[in-house]
């Protein structure tokens, strides 16, 4: 099976998922991240990088959060940004998600920052050009369905390799709805690939996926034991409608057994650092004194996001 | 018309005959195998050296869209019967819909039509069908198709009133709650992709359910379409303790797992779904030792609808022309030789429907398939017959090519010279 993402020379020409990536890559593309951080600081925050091209933000599922910041790192290379909201327009005419693609082609399109609800969406875009024989035109996955996220999950690694230097040696905790969480995915497949040597899930049954120890995982369902001399605690947005129903009575019992209060993070090492991919529930995942707390580094994640997308986009459409 | 095939390996499934002999065929029927009857005088004769002549294959379950260009594909695959679910639009509920399918199943002469009436009015699983009325207009048996039917008190009821007529249900296993939301296998590839899943309990409280109605009606059941280790293992203790149940599996079923869904490729998205490498064997272990026949589950579909993320493309593959060369493809790896492989798409089936469909013995209906089992060729889409060329295995070379095909001595299809 060829892996979609790299091209004949194993280079980045899509970023469709982390699974599959060798360590280089994403080691790549950190280092890359890490050159750009210093353009953020500047008057003029641009590089030209990407002038002249087009980069075409497909969301076919809201999220103003993660378009903003594709938008803004690549408004810093210097691309053109179209933004498109597909739910309003040509889906709801009937138009297939393909007829779409050609569509935008047709406009010249370089890269589509691509979020879908199904899972494995941007493969189908990523291999039906491809198949039209469109390999100037590059994809990164911005979210689809449960299955990824990547650029969240280097961020995610960008902030834990900056707060934290050595991955060789840490014990990462991901915590809540794992099931229904491409970020956990992504971020479990990166912290597999860059080595770190013991990964946790902490969650009710309910939440957890099956076989997550064949995803190198362990399983905690106490956050208590779980928690024990973690250094990094990844804390996962719960969604309401997962809140009162047959997988979870209430989000009250959520809290009081799941929830990140100063209390259970004073389990962790010391030095634990803890990260949330946003938007926060406060009160149902987190407690405001934790997520307002030193130990917090949620609003770092988000700058080193912009800067990990613009390494992203640069590397794909430079390959 | 008077015919003879000469030269053939006849293989004959129903009496262990496996040998290069003639077979004269007279008036629609199997007039004699190895020396012609007394008077015999072939108005035509075909030389087979080289090819394997046995009964014409039996499919289970195989969907007729666009009915002409899949009875063509039919006989193309050396398929001289179709069974055919229930899930047609509409379905196939009332005496009149399954009379017109039946005559219009006649009027193109190919494969015979075996429709499987709607076992409740629109398959929703509420109001009961006319069972006897459809049967007098050629149903073989009742089924859901793939709807499951939630309320076990109708299921209850229905298996009775098929029961009080001698008629059989056929009920594809899979538990609504369990399996509504799903879309692959709940197992590791499902999680790592990020697939909403399936369990295996979806099917074995489903067999378990619908085992203990026929234990409590004595109404006699298939169960079609099995996907799981554990769902096989409860056909195999009902049938030990007694049980008049039956089960077949898809073809596709006994070659691929859900590995094959590799990155997300719909051609592999099947329901019930692809399951675990562990799974697959127990299948093939089913239908090696007898307890399952083979199907093909053929569903032609169009080019949209697998132009989709896997969870919104819709399951099924067209598969009428890859039976046999698939089976023959299973029997290899599974150590069966050729009368064993073929015994489970010809006699297999035909003792599930009960109908005298495959045999070669002098008397029996003359359909027959023949074929070369050596030659390969590749399955594209512009050598599948079918509307549908939404295949997992386009591009793949397969083993086993059909020569010419007959039903009710005649010759349906004839492979073109080239």
């Amino acid at each position: 099976m060829i892996n979609p993402q790299l091209n004949q020379d194993g280079e980045l020409c899509h970023l469709l998922s982390i699974e599959g990536l060798p360590p280089r890559i994403l080691t790549q593309i950190l280092d890359t991240a890490a050159s750009f951080m210093e353009v953020s600081q500047r008057d003029v925050k641009k590089v030209p990088l990407l002038r002249g091209k087009s980069v075409f933000n497909l969301f076919f599922e809201n999220s103003t959060r993660t378009r903003t910041t594709f938008e803004i790192a690549a408004k810093r290379l210097s691309a053109d940004v179209i933004n498109l909201d597909i739910n309003k327009s040509s889906t709801a005419k009937g138009e297939t998600l393909l007829d779409t693609i050609d569509n935008l082609c047709a406009m010249h399109a370089n890269l589509f920052v691509v979020r879908h609800a199904a899972s494995g969406a941007p493969y189908l875009i990523a291999e039906h050009l491809s198949r039209i024989g469109r390999n100037d035109v590059h994809v990164v996955n911005a979210g689809d369905g449960r299955h990824a996220h990547p650029t969240q999950g280097l961020l995610d690694m960008y902030t834990i390799r900056h707060y934290k230097k050595d991955f060789t040696r840490l014990r990462v905790a991901i915590v809540g709805d794992i099931l229904h969480s491409r970020v956990a995915r992504s971020d479990i497949h990166a912290l597999t690939s860059l080595g770190v040597p013991e990964v946790r899930a902490i969650g009710p049954e309910t939440l957890l996926p099956k076989h997550l120890d064949k995803l190198g995982v362990h399983v905690f369902h106490d956050m208590n034991e779980g928690l024990k001399d973690c250094d990094v605690i990844i804390m996962l947005r719960l969604q309401n409608e997962r809140m009162n129903g047959a997988l979870l009575p209430s989000a009250g019992e959520y809290f009081r057994h799941f929830g990140l209060t100063p209390q259970k993070l004073a389990l962790a090492k010391a030095d634990a650092i803890v990260m949330h991919p946003g938007p926060m529930n406060r009160g149902v995942e987190i407690h405001s004194a934790v997520a307002d707390g030193p130990q917090a580094v949620i609003l770092p994640q988000v700058t080193f996001g912009i800067a990990v997308r613009m390494a992203v986009m640069s590397i794909v459409a430079g390959n | 018309m008077n015919l003879e095939i000469k030269n053939g390996r006849v293989i004959d499934p129903q009496h262990h005959t496996d040998r290069v002999a003639s077979l004269f065929i007279s008036g629609g029927r199997i007039a004699a195998q190895g020396l012609a009857p007394a008077g015999f005088v072939a108005d035509r004769v075909i030389d087979v050296s080289g090819a394997v002549v046995c009964p014409g294959l039996i499919d289970l379950g195989a969907r007729l869209n666009s009915i002409e260009a899949e009875l063509a594909a039919a006989v193309a695959g050396g398929v001289t019967s179709v069974v055919v679910p229930p899930d047609a639009d509409p379905p196939l509920d009332e005496p009149e819909l399954a009379d017109r399918l039946v005559h219009r199943g006649a009027e193109i002469g190919k494969a015979r039509v075996l429709p499987l009436g709607a076992l409740t009015l629109g398959l929703k699983g509420e109001r009961l069908a006319e069972l006897a009325g459809l049967k007098k207009a050629g149903c073989v048996a009742f089924s859901q198709a793939t709807q499951p039917v939630v309320d076990t008190e109708a299921l209850l009821r229905a298996m009775e009133y098929a029961a009080s007529f001698g008629f059989a249900v056929w009920l594809q296993p899979q538990d609504y709650w369990l399996s509504r939301n799903g879309i692959a296998h709940e197992g590791e590839v499902a999680n790592r992709l990020g697939l909403a899943g399936i369990p295996v309990a979806a099917e074995t409280i489903a067999i378990a359910t619908i085992l203990q109605l026929a234990r409590d009606t004595g109404c006699r059941v298939h169960l079609t379409r099995l996907s799981a280790a554990a769902g096989v293992a409860l056909v195999a203790e009902a049938k030990a303790e007694g049980l008049p149940v039956t089960c077949d599996v898809s073809v596709h079923h006994l070659l691929l797992t859900e590995n094959d869904i590799g990155f997300f490729n719909p051609h592999a998205r099947f329901a019930p779904p692809l399951r675990s490498q562990r799974d697959r064997q127990a299948l093939s272990d089913a239908a090696a030792n007898g307890l399952a026949a083979i199907c093909s589950d053929h569903t032609p579909l169009g080019a949209d609808d697998k132009l989709l993320p896997f969870g919104e493309a819709k399951p099924g593959a067209t598969g009428l022309e890859t039976l046999l060369p698939l089976t023959l493809k299973w029997a290899a790896a599974a150590n069966l030789d050729l009368p064993q492989a073929l015994a489970r798409i010809t006699t297999a089936p035909a003792a599930i429907l009960g109908l005298p469909l495959a045999g070669l013995a002098p008397g029996a209906v003359a359909d027959i398939c023949i074929f070369d089992p050596a030659a390969e060729w590749q399955v594209n889409a512009d050598n599948l017959r079918s509307r549908g060329k939404n295949s997992p295995w386009l591009g793949h070379m397969l083993t086993g090519k059909i020569r010419a095909t007959l039903v009710d001595g005649r010759v349906v299809f004839a492979e073109r010279d080239s």
